[in-house]
């Protein structure tokens, strides 16, 4: 094979029409950059100013500074509290949402529609805005946090839930209405077996991304480790920022390794 | 037959019982304590009620009178979203690269998965209070901070996607003498580009989503427009800008996974 | 204890279901089910041959309401099934067993839970729920576990069984009811011949330790003759034969098949196609 030949065969691929759709793809793409890039409004000379800008702030974060270190382990063992927490309400209250907005169990066009709002509206609002909000309504702290996050999980894992419920196998279901059993226990027998594994996988994922999610709550006031980073960073303690962000990111990945094994363990 | 069983108990989940009966009690005094330990100071919650009436009585109904700042707020949203899409998939190409290990010899692999990791570990509004600092308030810092969540996701996903590839290829590049460059271009493109052009499409909507949030602790977009209604307490304001992130989050999503299932 | 004691004694009145003007139309096509009259009486076993799509799986249906009817009626042991709603219809239920094509077990539960959730009718919801069984619950499933040879599985997960395997679960998953009937719906056509031959003797079998009326679709018409008392051909939504198996000769089964593809006739006994 030569290498014309694979140049060939390459473009072989691609009926002239789909040729056409990637080249226009590719200029609209260039299209959008440059607009982006003509009208953004930034101050050019910072931009060029910028490497030296963070090379200067990295260096001064070395190196960290561990002095208030048992302080930052306590408030990050809150944070986990705050993902942990937040995330075993989110599950127990997504369990009745996914049953309203699954179409297969759901009692009616009403409830569906029910369903189907709360979890979009919990979706598509950021956990930070939900945090903005429950500060303002619960002033700051922890049980903020843990609200905001648990109010944002709900859609996530309801949404993801609802589907794992539309998609079993109708069979079981159909046998089990032929015994004449109830539709509770329907429910119980039939469909909470085939949703185990997703409600698991999913509520695993889920803490995944909550532990993430729970350390800024704090630059919002909502409790966590963004209060101790945050107060670092406006005191200008680069050193101490340092600490924080290394905490951070063995939490994090102390997270993922849990949750693998979890889902080891199990799925 | 003459075993007339008439007790059956479904298997445990853990069979050691002392393991078992160990992760109960642990998880219930976990979960016991830790509510416990709440401060939840019950004055202040019931006062917080009366302000969430407030909130929400200033809220509704959601005022559009300054939509000029909404429109301009969403359209520097935007832009960040296609510059940091544009940076973040360029930057993250050379990255996953490094990062997969079938190209890549062990050093780099783990210097690739070191950047990868560390892009995946901060959430962006760490990144990016870091970034407004050094590059100070607006969408500059915006853009450097959605790069990088552009990196954490892309380069993971691309390098998964190199690991995978059809090595025939690479390898008769190789045997017909072809320099690194050309095997790259001519044998390995081809096969990740169409897995590419979704992640780069999935991305942009992440980013818009993503740039929403950044811009309340300063790096520009809509987000920097809501917390500053917030902060005024132009609770009507601050509804019209969610609603509309909402309305838009929802058409790029839907927008997203149109264009991705036609390619 | 022997294999008949797995059952009821039924020394009261014979069992019975009767089909009359039974029509059955999905949606607003042409009926599936035309002004069908059946009646099946006493412990026999019957079979419903007939090539696919001749309405046999809706006839099944409508006798449990998994279909809806469209009109006409269907009395089990004097009482009419096609009005009951909600709470009746469910009590009827637990009154006729049902055996699937696929199994239709639970794959994630336990044998045990399988062959139960043919009491949920019966118990209440906690001890559903807390999977805390009737003691008489547990030696009966034991029992029927124990006659159809799956005792020893009772703690496996359903989806760890082989296909045969499986479908005693669903066939002890149906006589955990105490059915006044049981329903099969192609019980065998996922098996293998031998495994096949096996199930379709076991339903004979208790059909008789159990006194009970046994209703077959089937599509091989070998096993039909061979293990059941009396077939009842279908064509087309109407019933075209119903006569003991020696009666069913070439001729029926052209009427029964003809213009069918010769795949609907898998197990035809081979002296039947050559004698056409
Ligand atoms: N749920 C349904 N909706 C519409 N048509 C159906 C449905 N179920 C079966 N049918 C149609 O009814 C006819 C009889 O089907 P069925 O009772 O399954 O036949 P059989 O079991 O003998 O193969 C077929 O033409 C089939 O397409
Ligand atoms: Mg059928």
């Amino acid at each position: 094979m030569t290498l014309s030949d694979l140049h060939r065969d390459d473009w072989a691929r691609f009926t002239p029409r789909q040729r056409m759709q990637r080249y226009a793809m590719f200029l609209l793409g260039a299209l959008a950059v440059g607009w982006a890039l003509g009208s953004i409004d930034v101050i050019w000379a910072w931009v060029w100013d910028a490497p030296v800008q963070m090379g200067d702030l990295f260096g001064r974060m070395i190196p960290p500074d561990p002095t208030n270190l048992d302080t930052i382990l306590w408030v990050l063992w809150e944070t986990v509290n705050i993902a942990t927490i937040a995330t075993a309400f989110a599950v127990l209250i997504s369990l009745p949402v996914a049953y309203l907005a699954a179409q297969n169990t759901t009692p009616n066009r009403a409830t569906l529609w029910l369903g189907r709002f709360i979890l979009v509206s919990s979706r598509s609002i950021n956990t930070i805005i939900w945090a903005l909000l429950f500060v303002a309504i619960f002033g700051p702290g922890i049980v903020a946090g843990i609200v905001a996050i648990m109010f944002r999980s709900i859609g996530f894992i309801g949404k993801l839930l609802g589907e794992a419920i539309e998609e079993i196998d109708k069979r079981p279901v159909e046998a089990l209405e032929a015994t004449g059993a109830s539709r509770f226990k329907i429910i119980a027998y039939a469909i909470v077996p085939q949703v185990m594994p997703t409600f698991w996988a999913v509520s695993i994922l889920r803490w995944d991304i909550n532990l993430r999610e729970s350390t800024v709550l704090g630059l919002v006031g909502a409790g966590g480790i963004g209060i101790i980073l945050q107060g670092a960073i406006d005191t200008f303690n680069w050193p101490e920022a340092a600490t924080v962000l290394l905490a951070i990111l063995v939490l994090v990945i102390l997270g993922e390794i849990v949750s693998a094994f979890l889902r080891r363990r199990i799925l | 037959m003459s075993t007339a069983r008439d007790t059956w108990h479904r298997p445990p989940f853990i069979a050691n019982p002392i393991l078992r009966w160990a992760v109960y009690l642990g998880v219930g005094v976990y979960v016991l304590w830790t509510i416990a330990t709440l401060p939840i100071d019950w004055a202040r919650v019931a006062e917080g009620l009366e302000r969430a009436q407030r909130i929400f009585g200033g809220a509704f109904p959601p005022s559009f009178a300054r939509s000029g700042l909404l429109i301009d707020g969403f359209l520097e949203s935007l832009k960040i979203a296609i510059l940091a899409t544009f940076g973040g998939v360029l930057l993250s190409i050379p990255i996953a690269f490094m990062a997969a290990r079938n190209i890549s010899p062990l050093p780099i692999y783990y210097l690739g998965r070191a950047l990868i990791i560390i892009a995946r570990s901060f959430h962006p509004v760490i990144v990016a209070i870091i970034f407004v600092k050094a590059v100070g308030f607006g969408p500059f810092a915006g853009v450097l901070t959605l790069v990088v969540y552009s990196i954490g996701f892309v380069a993971k996903m691309l390098a998964e996607r190199i690991e995978e590839i059809d090595f025939g290829q690479v390898e008769a590049m190789r045997a017909a003498g072809a320099p690194y460059l050309s095997t790259l271009f001519y044998a390995i493109f081809p096969q990740i580009m169409p897995r590419q052009i979704g992640l780069t499409i999935y991305q942009l909507d992440s980013n818009l989503r993503a740039s929403a949030v950044v811009g309340i602790v300063g790096a520009g977009g809509i987000g920097s427009t809501l917390a500053n209604a917030f902060g005024r307490y132009d609770y009507d304001f601050a509804l019209a800008i969610t609603m509309v992130i909402v309305g838009v989050i929802l058409v790029s999503e839907a927008v997203s996974g149109q264009i991705r299932k036609r390619i | 204890m022997g294999p008949a004691g797995t059952g009821r004694v039924r020394n009261r009145e014979i069992q019975m279901l009767k089909i009359t003007e039974l029509v059955k139309r999905y949606g607003s096509g042409d009926p599936v089910l035309k002004n069908l009259n059946l009646t099946i009486e006493g412990e026999s076993v019957v079979s419903i041959i007939g090539s696919s799509g001749a309405g046999k799986s809706t006839l099944l249906r409508c006798i449990n309401r998994l279909v809806e009817p469209s009109s006409g009626s269907i009395v089990l042991n004097g009482t009419e099934l096609t009005k009951l709603r909600g709470r009746e219809l469910r009590a009827a239920r637990r009154k006729i067993g049902m055996v699937f094509q696929g199994f239709n077990l639970v794959d994630r539960l336990t044998v045990m839970e399988n062959v139960q959730s043919g009491r949920l009718g019966y118990i209440s919801t906690w001890a559903a729920v807390m999977r805390r069984y009737p003691k008489e619950d547990i030696r009966r499933a034991y029992e029927l576990m124990e006659r159809v040879g799956i005792a020893h599985y009772a703690d496996k997960r359903a989806d760890e069984l082989s296909g045969g395997e499986r479908q005693r679960v669903g066939v002890v998953r149906a006589l955990m009811q105490k059915p006044e009937i049981l329903l099969a719906d192609e019980p065998t056509a996922s098996l293998d011949p031998k495994t096949s031959e096996q199930i379709m003797g076991l339903l004979r079998d208790l059909a008789g330790e159990l006194k009970l009326p046994v209703l077959i679709n089937i599509h091989n018409v070998a096993e039909a003759k061979e293990y059941t008392d009396r077939i009842v051909g279908m064509r087309y939504g109407r019933i075209i034969f119903d006569d003991l198996p020696e009666k069913l000769d070439q001729d029926a089964m052209d009427k029964i098949y003809s213009g069918s593809p010769a795949a609907d006739r898998a197990g035809t006994p081979g002296e039947m196609r050559e004698a056409s």
